[in-house]
């Protein structure tokens, strides 16, 4: 994975956003003294290689109501992961879903999914319906609630030449 | 703000994604059968209500280059924010949150080369006198998650 200065430029100058004028990549380019066509492509290649999620908006989880959410962990056989953690990550109300190594005897969980919902009980209900999802494969699960932000600092890319 | 279907819509169909084109608002409006300028300023309106967070391309951190691990503790009560002001002095922790488990606190340790994570990690542990267990990601399935507006 490669991303030159080029593109660089181009992520510092959009991951606040893109404006909203009817050009916007157009606007984007000018600011760099790109053409838009060699920023649309070069966009598009990022998004190609994984650089780019995707190009959208983002709601807020709140204004819409979604005020609830809960960390789910489960324990799912080994060979039972990868196909399971796809159907869990495909959910609408999951988000951040993870296979991640065991810690044990501590922690005996190796697939994490942050649940969303209007409230608590329906975080409960979603991680009901996962459970029921996993079935067999899942040998024990717990869902761990934030009651505190302790440190909350934007990841944003560092200036630095690529 | 009230929101309405239009609204509605709106946010429903730019959460799974907006084209990279000459006029993308033009395309998406055609698509949703609305004008240019009604959608532009439904958005703008939206964003200025903080009903939308952002808008534009997501990058992936990891593959910017940097390295990330999830990080979980376990802190007693009575030394919680001895442990506290340690962890969050480190400028490489991200997030930090108090969670409701034996393993009280999770954070995500954010650095520019994979094994500075090992070192940071480390470093925690001989400063707390406490464990750090890492969570590295193995595997990411990331796909599905959309708010209904």
């Amino acid at each position: 994975m490669t991303i030159d200065a080029t593109d660089r430029r181009i992520i510092a100058a959009t991951q606040g956003g893109l404006p909203l004028v009817p050009q916007p990549y157009a606007a984007v380019a000018r600011k760099l003294g790109l053409e838009e066509a060699e920023l649309c492509a070069r966009l598009r290649a990022m998004q190609d290689r994984g650089v780019i999620r995707r190009v959208a908006i983002a709601p807020n989880h709140y204004a819409l109501g979604m005020v609830a959410n809960g960390m789910s962990v489960w324990d799912v056989a080994d060979d039972a992961v990868a196909r399971l953690g796809a159907q869990v990550g495909a959910l609408d109300y999951v988000s951040h879903c993870y296979e991640r190594p065991r810690a044990l005897p501590d922690w005996p969980y190796n697939l994490f999914a942050m649940i969303h919902g209007t409230s608590r009980a329906e975080v409960e209900e979603k991680r009901t319906q996962i459970a029921d999802l996993l079935g067999d494969a899942c040998r024990a699960h717990d869902i761990l609630y934030s009651t505190r932000i302790l440190k909350k600092t934007g990841l944003r890319l560092r200036s630095k030449e690529g | 703000m009230s929101l309405d279907a239009t609204d509605r819509q709106i946010l429903n169909a730019l959460q799974d994604g907006f084209p990279i084109c000459p006029d993308p608002f033009l395309k998406v409006a055609r698509d949703l059968g609305l004008s240019e300028d009604d959608l532009l300023a439904r958005l703008a309106r939206m964003k200025a209500a903080r009903i939308i967070t952002r808008f534009g391309p997501f990058y992936d951190a990891e593959a910017m280059g940097g390295a990330f691990c999830l990080c979980a503790m376990a802190v007693p009560a009575a030394d919680f924010e001895r442990v506290l002001t340690k962890v969050n002095a480190r400028p490489e922790v991200a997030h930090n949150y108090e969670r409701s488990h034996r393993l009280n606190m999770w954070f995500v340790l954010a650095t520019e080369r994979p094994e500075e994570i090992e070192a940071v990690a480390g470093a925690l542990e001989r400063e707390t006198g406490l464990r750090v267990l890492c969570f590295p990601k193995l595997r990411e399935f990331f796909i599905g998650f959309r708010v209904a507006a």
